[in-house]
């Protein structure tokens, strides 16, 4: 009993201090967005962002995104509850709508790319792609993750640091959403509006 | 045991509404800008709000909220950077000098030097 209260006691610290990493991370992209609200007129006679946002393309990313963080939710629960089929399929399921999030983001890219739209051509071109590409980084280093911990759940099941891992993994993919709604909201809706 | 399960289903439904009420206000131009951008802005505040609810659990954790004594520090952070920047950025962008057809304009609206 006591060496499962230190066990708990433990996991909570990890938790912590993976919300505290994720609240710097928070920091990181308050200067990316304050960068692109500062320059995002500054086109240089190149498009606006109301000239190359598609808002159902886009919605339909957030809505992957979205569907993906919840089940990495419904994942976290199985998991504590010690269902590891169950874990595996929802790691799987959200593993698939994180990569096809990716794979809709980097199409939008290589079209702006194709089209002489890149970061090079104006300030607020560079702004949105770093904005939106370090989100998209973070969603591809999360997915690498997500790969890891599906090997350990197949190699060593739910033992403490397997399910803890998954709870921060968890953590994670939220924020990754938490940061998506504001992009949606700033970037995409309010480029389109103004 | 039932219960993160239903923290989780009713975030998930309340995220999925506000993400379509957002878009909707937008894309059916009901409202004037300034209006849609408040309105927009608000979907997004109160969808972070739920997410940090149901997704994230912070309502539940135990004393001393550590995590959110967190999250306020980062919040803070966010407010300084974000409306700081724009602010110092609006205001140079004001007192810049303008273009030579702007300044001539400026001249010759105040009547000459």
């Amino acid at each position: 009993m006591e060496a499962e209260n230190a066990l708990q006691a433990r996991n909570e610290k990890t938790l912590l201090g993976f919300w505290v990493y994720l609240m710097t991370d928070v920091v990181l992209f308050a200067t990316l967005f304050a960068t692109y609200m500062v320059v995002r007129n500054g086109t240089n006679g190149g498009p606006a962002g109301a000239d190359i946002f598609n808002l159902q393309f886009v919605l339909v990313e957030t809505m992957l995104l979205l569907v993906s963080s919840f089940t990495s939710g419904l994942m976290a629960v199985a998991a504590r509850k010690g269902d590891i089929a169950q874990a595996i399929w929802w790691l799987i399921i959200t593993f698939t709508l994180g990569a096809s999030f990716l794979g809709l983001e980097l199409q939008e890219f290589s079209k702006l790319i194709s089209e002489n739209n890149s970061w090079q051509h104006s300030a607020f071109l560079s702004a949105f792609f770093t904005l939106v590409g370090t989100h998209g980084l973070h969603i591809l280093f999360g997915l690498l993750w997500s790969v890891v911990l599906f090997a350990q759940l197949v190699k060593k099941g739910l033992t403490n640091n397997v399910t803890r891992r998954l709870s921060l993994f968890g953590m994670f993919w939220h924020f990754l959403d938490v940061i998506w709604i504001f992009i949606f909201t700033i970037v995409y809706l309010m480029g389109v509006v103004s | 045991m039932k219960k993160p399960l239903v923290a989780y289903v009713v975030g998930f439904i309340l995220s999925v509404v506000l993400t379509l009420l957002a878009y909707l206000t937008v894309t059916s131009h009901a409202f004037s800008a300034p209006v849609t951008i408040t309105l927009i802005l608000s979907f997004a505040v109160v969808q972070l709000y739920v997410q940090l609810i149901f997704f994230l659990h912070l309502g539940t954790e135990s004393r001393p909220r550590w995590r959110l004594v967190a999250l306020a520090f980062g919040v803070l952070v966010v407010a300084i950077v974000v409306f700081g920047s724009l602010w110092i950025m609006d205001n140079l962008n004001y007192n810049m000098m303008h273009s030579p057809d702007k300044m001539q304009q400026y001249i010759d609206k105040q009547g000459g030097f």
